[in-house]
C-alpha cells in the first residue's frame, strides 16, 4: 500500500505530498504523522502541498485536522505552497482553515518554524518572526 | 383587392413623390416647432426625407412587380436598402442627441402626407382607401419601430463594450516593493469581479513570492455585507497560500458602515490610507524608512501617529 513519506529534519518533520490525495491516503497520513510526532518529539511539522492540484472538502478538513492534532502534540504546523486554485476552492467551500499557519514555499515555511521554535525556547521573546502569516499587527480600525 | 392595393400604393408613391416630399417636410417643420430643427438643418432633413422616400418607393415597386401582394414584410431582402438607410439615420440621430421617439416620429410623420394623396387617388371608394391605408400604415409602423430597435441595439453594444473594458482595467496587481504587492480596487465589487481579483492576486503572489498584499479599497464606493464577504474571502485565500493581507483606504463612512453591519474584520490588519499600510508592510518584512543620510527619522517602531 502506498504511503506518503515523512522525513525527519532535525527537530522538524517534513511531509511532501506529491501524489493525488485520496481519502484512504489522507487517513493513513494522519495516522503515520501523529505516531511519528510522538516518537520523535518533533517541534514542528511542515506540509508541502505545492504539487496538489485538486482538493475536496474531505481533504481540506483532513489538512485542518492534521495540523490541529500536531498542535495538540505540541508541534507547530505550517502548510506551504498551496496553489491559487486550491486556495480559492477551499475558501469557496468555506474551509478557511483558521488554525493553520501557512507560508509561500518550503524555505519560508522552515524560517517560520525556526522562528516559532526559537520563540518557544526563549519564553516567547520576539523571535524576529518577519515571515509571519499571523503578525501581531492587528491594531484594529482606521485610527489616525 | 390586396394585390390591387399594393400596386396602387406603389403608383401613388411614384406619381406624387415630389409633392409628398414637400408636404412631409412641411409637416415635420410644423410638428418640430423649431425645437428639433435647431439641431438639424432643413436642407439636411429634406435630403434625408427625399432619400428615404426614394428607397421606400423602390422597395414598394419591387414588391408590387414581384406580385407579393398586400403582405408587407420589411424583413425581406427587397427592403435591405431601406433598413440600411434607417439604421444609419437612427445612429446619426442618436449621436446628435435626438431621442428614439423623435427618430421614430420622423418615419411616422410621413403618414399624414401619404394618406392625403392616397385618399385623393382612391376617389370616394372607402374599401380601396381602407386597404391602401392599412397597408401603408403597417409598413410605416414596422419601419418606425425598426429605427427604435437599431437605437436600442447600438446602446446595448456600447454598454457591453464598456462592461468589458471595465473588467479589463479593474484588476491591476502592482508590486510596491520586493515581497509587497498592492491591489487598488476601483468600483463596486460583485462576485464576478471578486473572482477575477482573487485569481490575479493569488497568481501574482505565486509569481513574485510576495508575503504581503495590500488591498486598497479607496475606489470602492460602498461596502455592504456582500462586498465585505468577498473581501474576506480574498484575504482568506491569500492567507491559505501563505501571504498576509492588509486592507487599506477605508473611509470614515465605510468604517461606520462596517461596524453597523457587524462585519468582523478583527482577523485582518486595516489601515486608513495606503501609505500607512505600506509602512506596516515594510515593518513586517523587517524594513524601515529613513530620511536623509542616516540622521533622519526612523519609522521602525510603533504605529504611525
Amino acid at each position: 500500500m502506498e504511503r506518503i513519506p515523512i522525513l525527519k529534519m532535525g527537530e522538524f518533520l517534513l511531509v511532501t505530498i506529491q501524489v493525488d490525495m485520496h481519502d484512504r491516503l489522507a487517513l493513513q497520513l494522519q495516522d503515520d504523522l501523529t505516531n511519528r510526532i510522538s516518537q520523535t518529539g518533533a517541534k514542528g511539522v511542515l506540509i508541502d502541498i505545492s504539487a496538489l492540484d485538486i482538493v475536496d472538502s474531505f481533504i481540506g478538513r483532513m489538512l485542518a485536522n492534521i495540523s490541529l492534532m500536531s498542535r495538540v502534540l505540541d508541534a507547530a504546523t505550517v502548510v506551504v505552497g498551496m496553489q491559487p486554485a486550491v486556495a480559492i476552492t477551499l475558501v469557496e467551500l468555506g474551509l478557511t482553515l483558521p488554525g493553520i499557519r501557512t507560508a509561500l514555499n518550503v524555505e519560508k515555511g522552515m524560517e517560520l518554524l525556526r522562528a516559532y521554535a526559537a520563540g518557544v525556547a526563549s519564553g516567547g521573546g520576539d523571535g524576529g518572526a518577519n515571515v509571519g502569516a499571523d503578525g501581531e499587527g492587528a491594531d484594529g480600525g482606521p485610527v489616525r | 383587392m390586396a394585390q390591387n392595393g399594393a400596386g396602387r400604393f406603389a403608383d401613388v408613391l411614384a406619381k406624387h413623390e415630389a409633392q409628398i416630399l414637400e408636404d412631409w417636410v412641411a409637416d415635420q417643420r410644423r410638428a418640430g416647432g423649431g425645437r428639433s430643427l435647431g439641431r438639424l438643418s432643413e436642407a439636411q432633413m429634406r435630403e434625408e426625407a427625399a432619400e428615404f422616400l426614394r428607397l421606400l418607393r423602390q422597395a414598394v415597386q419591387q414588391q408590387a412587380a414581384a406580385g407579393a401582394g398586400g403582405e408587407t414584410d420589411t424583413d425581406g431582402p427587397g427592403w435591405d436598402a431601406v433598413r440600411e438607410f434607417l439604421a444609419g439615420l437612427s445612429r446619426s440621430r442618436a449621436r446628435q442627441g435626438f431621442s428614439p421617439t423623435e427618430t421614430a416620429a420622423f418615419v411616422f410623420s410621413l403618414k399624414q402626407a401619404l394618406f392625403a394623396h392616397l385618399a385623393r387617388e382612391a376617389g370616394g371608394d372607402a374599401d380601396v382607401l381602407f386597404a391602401e391605408v392599412w397597408q401603408a400604415t403597417t409598413l410605416l409602423d414596422q419601419l418606425g419601430l425598426y429605427t427604435t430597435t437599431v437605437f436600442q441595439k447600438s446602446r446595448e453594444e456600447v454598454i457591453a463594450r464598456q462592461q468589458e473594458e471595465l473588467m479589463e482595467l479593474s484588476t491591476p496587481v502592482v508590486k510596491l516593493w520586493d515581497g509587497i504587492l498592492a491591489v487598488p480596487l476601483i468600483g463596486t465589487l460583485d462576485s464576478a469581479r471578486t473572482q477575477v481579483v482573487m485569481e490575479s492576486l493569488l497568481q501574482a503572489i505565486v509569481d513574485t513570492g510576495s508575503a504581503i498584499a495590500i488591498i486598497d479599497i479607496t475606489g470602492v464606493p460602498t461596502v455592504d455585507t456582500l462586498v465585505s464577504q468577498h473581501l474576506l474571502k480574498t484575504v482568506a485565500a491569500a492567507r491559505l497560500m501563505g501571504a498576509e493581507c492588509i486592507i487599506s483606504g477605508i473611509r470614515p463612512q465605510i468604517a461606520q458602515t462596517i461596524v453597523h453591519l457587524g462585519v468582523d474584520l478583527s482577523q485582518v490588519s486595516t489601515k486608513a490610507s495606503l501609505a500607512d499600510a505600506f509602512l506596516l508592510a515594510l515593518q513586517k518584512t523587517g524594513r524601515g524608512i529613513t530620511r536623509g543620510a542616516g540622521a533622519g527619522v526612523t519609522s521602525g517602531a510603533g504605529p504611525a501617529a
